[in-house]
């Protein structure tokens, strides 16, 4: 059984694009980061397993259970992380922790205390004084306070300073662990690729590519740096080319040994050949997608 | 029961001032009845006979020279237009301020049905008007007393049901309106709250206006009407009743199904 499953999956606001036709499945277990640029469709898709808004088309379920007919029971099992979280005005910490823990009729007390601790934060504060960053932990701490079977966070890390977002991601770990699935939204790969085990990447609403990190790495090609000419080789396969000073780098996805013979005949300072890093792996996906339309 | 009293005390604040206010408004009109009516012995032919504006507020129904036509006047104006007020406000803003605020994905990505969401802020709504109208009632009886006029018991009754029923239906408009809307219904609860209120002061200019009262709650909750029929006209109440049933029905509906965004 999946801990998420969707099949061909279509929302549309009116005439404005959503998500199309988007099939996925994440396993009970798995660290999962969903990847897409802004406005790509994350939010529309996290939003439709959590029964916010109903699809226009297809059917999406949680451990088998309808998204839309069985909200409740998902929900129970489920700790969200919005990607802005906003609270009722005027409450403190304390207090809110409190709401979310009555409204899922549970007392999480004791995990509570715990998580604010380690993310070291202060339950009397009032809510609307907090910043950003201190807010995004109320949130982490109501979506994670009464250890769901299911975590859905909305681009979690936005506003966390990198100590934060390491603790965050301990945290997660151990959930994770302990048998817990984790969906993550982001729009940085390589948070993803440190922490995720598989991933998919959306954009303009359609589905690119879901598969096991060590997969989407391997795209086949290579980011090779030239030091001390102008010109790149004249071979086929080259993307991306930039040139600054005596410096060329490209991105190469042809054979190995043409690119080899046409270094071998320049006159160069230096050269490397490096993976490419996600960011660089993320555009080609992007691209491969436009392409194919 | 956790989304009613977190309603509750969301809207201590504003109940209390709410309440205080019209209570206080309508405590003070009765406490200063004994001298008003010295003073306006000869001036109550007058106000019965100046026209339009005498039809309008019923005061060619009612003289002053006795207290209860005195305390309908204040009465209509205090708690059926503040009372109507506040009950417009509230309805408007339950449902909307969740999405309008965000707080909607918070509250909604709980284990918590929509049904059981609509019912428990409709629950608040109907404690919250009955405290305001009740606390007005307290006050209002023990000013009465005060002044050492006597308690007509059963128009009492008759009139301070009338306002809560107004005050209900009110709410339940502006309840049902919201679920229509994304961005707060405030503006148009308050308009809808005050053209009600104008339409009834129309409707009693002209006879041939009459069937604005089918439309307004003011109709029913005419206070000079009251006093002077002893009674609730029972065909605006119907009309009343219905449309409230229809804009709750409508809330249910509306909002067991929306799109939260």
């Amino acid at each position: 059984m999946n801990a998420i499953q969707t099949e061909h999956l279509t929302k549309f606001y009116g005439k404005t694009r959503g998500i199309e036709d988007v099939s996925l499945s994440v396993e009970v277990g798995d660290f999962f980061g969903f990847i897409g640029p802004n406005g790509a469709g994350k939010s529309t898709l996290i939003r439709t397993l959590l029964g916010l808004i109903a699809p226009t088309a297809g059917r999406a379920e949680l451990f088998g259970r309808d998204a839309i007919k069985c909200r409740i029971e998902n929900l129970n099992d489920i700790g969200y992380l919005p990607s802005e979280a906003t609270f009722y005005s005027g409450m403190k910490v304390g207090e809110l922790l409190k709401l979310s823990a009555n409204l899922r009729k549970c007392d999480c007390t004791e995990q509570a205390r715990e998580l604010c601790e380690r993310l070291e934060l202060d339950t009397s504060r009032k809510i609307d004084e907090l910043s950003l960053g201190n807010r995004k932990k109320v949130g982490i701490v109501a979506a994670l306070q009464h250890n769901p079977k299911l975590y859905i966070l909305d681009e979690p890390t936005s506003g966390l300073d990198p100590l934060m977002q390491k603790e965050f991601f301990t945290i997660l770990q151990e959930r994770n662990e302990q048998g817990a699935t984790i969906f993550l939204s982001s729009h940085v790969l390589s948070e993803v690729m440190r922490y995720c085990n598989r991933a998919a990447v959306i954009r303009e609403g359609h589905l690119i590519v879901s598969d096991t990190i060590q997969n989407l790495k391997q795209i086949g090609a290579k980011r090779v740096v030239l030091h001390g000419t102008t010109m790149p080789p004249l071979i086929p396969g080259l993307k991306h080319t930039r040139a600054k000073g005596k410096t060329v780098q490209f991105m190469y996805n042809g054979q190995t040994d043409v690119l080899l013979q046409a270094l071998a005949r320049m006159s160069l300072e230096d050269v490397s050949i490096t993976d490419p890093d996600p960011e660089e792996i993320l555009m080609h996906y992007y691209e491969s997608a436009k392409e194919a339309n | 029961m956790t989304l009613l009293l977190h309603e509750l005390k969301r809207n201590k604040l504003s109940l209390i001032i709410w309440s205080a206010a019209v209570a206080f408004m309508l405590g003070v009109c009765v406490l200063i009845y004994p001298e008003m009516a010295e003073q306006m012995k000869e001036m109550s032919d007058m106000f019965a006979n100046m026209g339009a504006l005498s039809d309008a507020f019923g005061l060619d129904q009612l003289g002053f020279k006795d207290f209860m036509g005195y305390f309908a006047l204040e009465f209509g104006e205090m708690l059926c237009l503040g009372g109507g007020l506040f009950a417009a406000i509230l309805g408007a803003g339950m449902l909307a301020k969740e999405e309008k605020d965000h707080t909607a994905e918070f509250l909604l990505t709980h284990p918590i049905s929509r049904v059981s969401v609509v019912t428990s802020k409709l629950l608040a709504v109907l404690i919250q008007v009955v405290v305001l109208n009740l606390s007005t009632l307290i006050v209002t009886l023990i000013c009465i007393l005060a002044i050492g006029e006597q308690l007509q018991a059963g128009t009492l009754a008759l009139l301070f049901l009338a306002a809560l029923i107004l005050q209900l239906e009110i709410a339940a408009i502006t309840f049902g309106l919201s679920s229509l809307l994304r961005r707060g219904a405030l503006g148009l609860g308050l308009g809808l709250a005050l053209g009600f209120y104008f339409m009834n002061l129309v409707a009693n200019l002209s006879e041939q206006l009459e069937f604005v009262k089918y439309i307004t709650p003011y109709g029913y909750a005419d206070a000079a009407h009251i006093v002077s029929e002893g009674r609730i006209e029972i065909k605006y109440l119907a009309v009343g009743l219905i449309v409230s049933a229809a804009s709750i029905a409508l809330a249910y509906k509306k909002y067991t199904s929306k799109d939260i965004a």
